[in-house]
């Protein structure tokens, strides 16, 4: 996959006329067509420093374009659109429209941290991209992503409890997500596993999901890590500007 | 680094291996009993925050791997084994992060003293993986020795996936020249099924992404990556794909089945543990390993090599 670069003349920028004469000159046909000058004035200033805010985003303004990450990404060769160098060119220049033509696809990084291996400044590409995904949600330029619902479900779990419980986390995620559970490709795989599944630990999964495991004392570490996450919360919207305590 | 004796190492299987990934817990169990060694499981452990917690925030990430680390350093122990690679790669981020970042640093100390508990120093216990802990406990003429050539004419692709080896900073001990492992291409699993008989492909997918992360919350990409990772190994020449993490085992398993039902591209490879194929190789029963706990079936190929 060649490094891909998106095309700063695009279509809806192009105008064609049926008929144009200038300055007397019939121009119809081929030569009426003409790229729209586009005038960039809605720069968001605090845009580096509002991702720089989030976790992950600290080291954003390291970087040096150099396309390692682009180059390195792992959906990126699956989706082109998907360039993070891009992405952080727009937000340390401040242009928050361009970037919100991508805001649909941003929370797609899938971790593999290729781009953090390759990135020769330690930007952690990995980080600035989980930043600006939480970022888009938190401005409300986008609705929760399946990634952050996740994200949310396992934290709380951790909180609560000390450890994740995957059948539970996974009921959570399929429920606040609104996926249906009946999909052909999991009934598959249910019904694979259930036929040679020894009946001793089907049942410990059951029991496992009746009886929720936890970490013995944690009650304490509860009350600490919830203040803490808390209080990075509060922290990030009024990096944001945002007053209140909100949802997020 | 082989100068500790890792004979007897604290054990932290983390909360996939209590799940999805059992059999990965039970195989690795197997594997260290039946070469002598003995794994310690740290006392009242909490889970590592996976790959969801830092996105909500960094330090409560490090502090819950820090926890771990407290204990296995209270249980008297200076190595920790971590046969996750969610969990170990965690772990190693920790002890980075303690070392490197003053916030982390902080958050750490504060947290733990809320808590209640000893606040962990970086430097004081090292977190390896199972295939550290075989290498260095056992060696591999030992497991050679003890596996008899059984995995004679099996092709093997291994396949490490993203946390063992990325990213690169927090592995200091890798990259290090001869017997060191390797970030960009390891070798470890491919050493030690080698020693037990197998036949590795080269297999160019090693540390490529299957999508784990997002198994669930973007199933069409990890489904389009774990093809890729399937095709590719079949092209290779392998009839079977060793894994050491269970999120990427998992992952194979589930986006194998779904390729099948929702693309209609259908792989015959088979998906095992690098453990389960060693504790065989080792004489150990199919059932000792947990091959019946894979989501998937691989008793024709087990049967046609004679294992298990």
């Amino acid at each position: 996959m060649p490094i891909h670069e998106k095309s700063l003349i695009r279509p809806e920028n192009l105008v064609t006329n049926d008929n144009l004469v200038i300055d007397g000159v019939d121009v119809s046909g081929h030569w009426s067509t003409f790229i729209k000058s586009r005038t960039v004035t809605d720069y968001n200033e605090a845009m580096q420093e509002e991702i720089a805010a989030m976790p992950g985003g600290e080291n954003i303004h390291r970087c040096w374009q150099c396309g390692s990450c682009t180059n390195a990404c792992t959906v990126n060769a699956v989706n082109p659109e998907f360039n993070p160098r891009y992405w952080i060119y727009l937000i340390r220049t401040g242009m928050e429209e361009e970037l919100l033509r991508d805001k649909d696809i941003i929370w797609q990084c899938v971790s593999c941290n290729k781009c953090t291996y390759a990135c020769p400044r330690d930007v952690f590409p990995e980080g600035v991209m989980k930043a600006t995904a939480h970022w888009l949600e938190l401005k409300g330029h986008t609705g929760k992503s399946p990634s952050s619902h996740f994200d949310d479900d396992f934290t709380e779990s951790i909180i609560d409890t000390g450890m994740i419980e995957e059948a539970r986390v996974l009921l959570t995620f399929f429920k606040r997500t609104k996926q249906p559970l009946a999909q052909p490709w999991l009934i598959a795989l249910i019904t694979s596993l259930l036929k040679k599944m020894p009946v001793g630990y089907l049942f410990r999964l059951g029991f496992l999901t009746v009886f929720r495991p936890k970490v013995r004392n944690w009650s304490k570490n509860r009350v600490a890590l919830q203040e803490y996450v808390d209080e990075r919360k509060a922290a990030q919207r009024a990096a944001l500007g945002m007053t209140g305590k909100g949802d997020h | 680094m082989a100068d500790k004796d890792r004979k007897r190492v604290a054990y932290y299987p983390g909360c996939t291996l209590e799940g999805t990934g059992h059999a990965y817990n039970r195989s690795t169990k197997a594997v260290g009993k039946e070469l002598g060694l003995e794994l310690v499981e740290l006392k009242n452990w909490n889970c590592c925050g996976a790959m969801e917690v830092k996105n909500i925030d960094n330090q409560v990430q490090t502090y819950l791997s820090a926890r771990n680390l407290a204990i296995a350093e209270e249980m008297g122990f200076d190595t920790v084994m971590a046969p996750c690679n969610g969990c170990y790669h965690n772990l190693k981020k920790a002890e980075y992060d303690l070392e490197h970042n003053p916030t982390a640093i902080a958050a750490n100390q504060r947290i733990s003293q809320k808590a209640g508990h000893a606040t962990y120093h970086p430097g004081k216990v090292e977190t390896i993986h199972a295939l550290d802990w075989l290498i260095d406990a056992v060696g591999l003429d030992e497991m050679a020795r003890r596996a008899q050539g059984r995995l004679k004419g099996m092709k093997v692709a291994n396949y490490y996936g993203c946390m063992y080896t990325r990213p690169r900073h927090i592995f200091p001990e890798k990259d290090k020249g001869p017997g060191s492992e390797s970030t960009l291409k390891p070798h470890f699993m491919d050493d030690i099924l080698a020693a037990a008989g197998a036949e590795n492909v080269e297999f160019p997918l090693k540390t490529a992404c299957c999508g784990g992360a997002h198994a669930l919350s973007d199933s069409d990409i990890s489904t389009r990556l774990v093809l890729n990772i399937l095709e590719t190994a079949e092209a290779c020449g392998a009839e079977v794909i060793a894994t050491e993490c269970p999120t990427c085992h998992t992952g194979l398993e589930m986006h194998k089945v779904r390729a099948e039902k929702t693309l209609g591209r259908k792989t015959n490879i088979k998906i095992l543990y690098f453990t389960q194929l060693l504790g065989m190789a080792m004489g150990l029963s199919a059932k000792k390993v947990g091959v019946n706990e894979n989501y998937l079936d691989s008793s024709d190929l087990l049967k046609s090599k004679g294992l298990g």
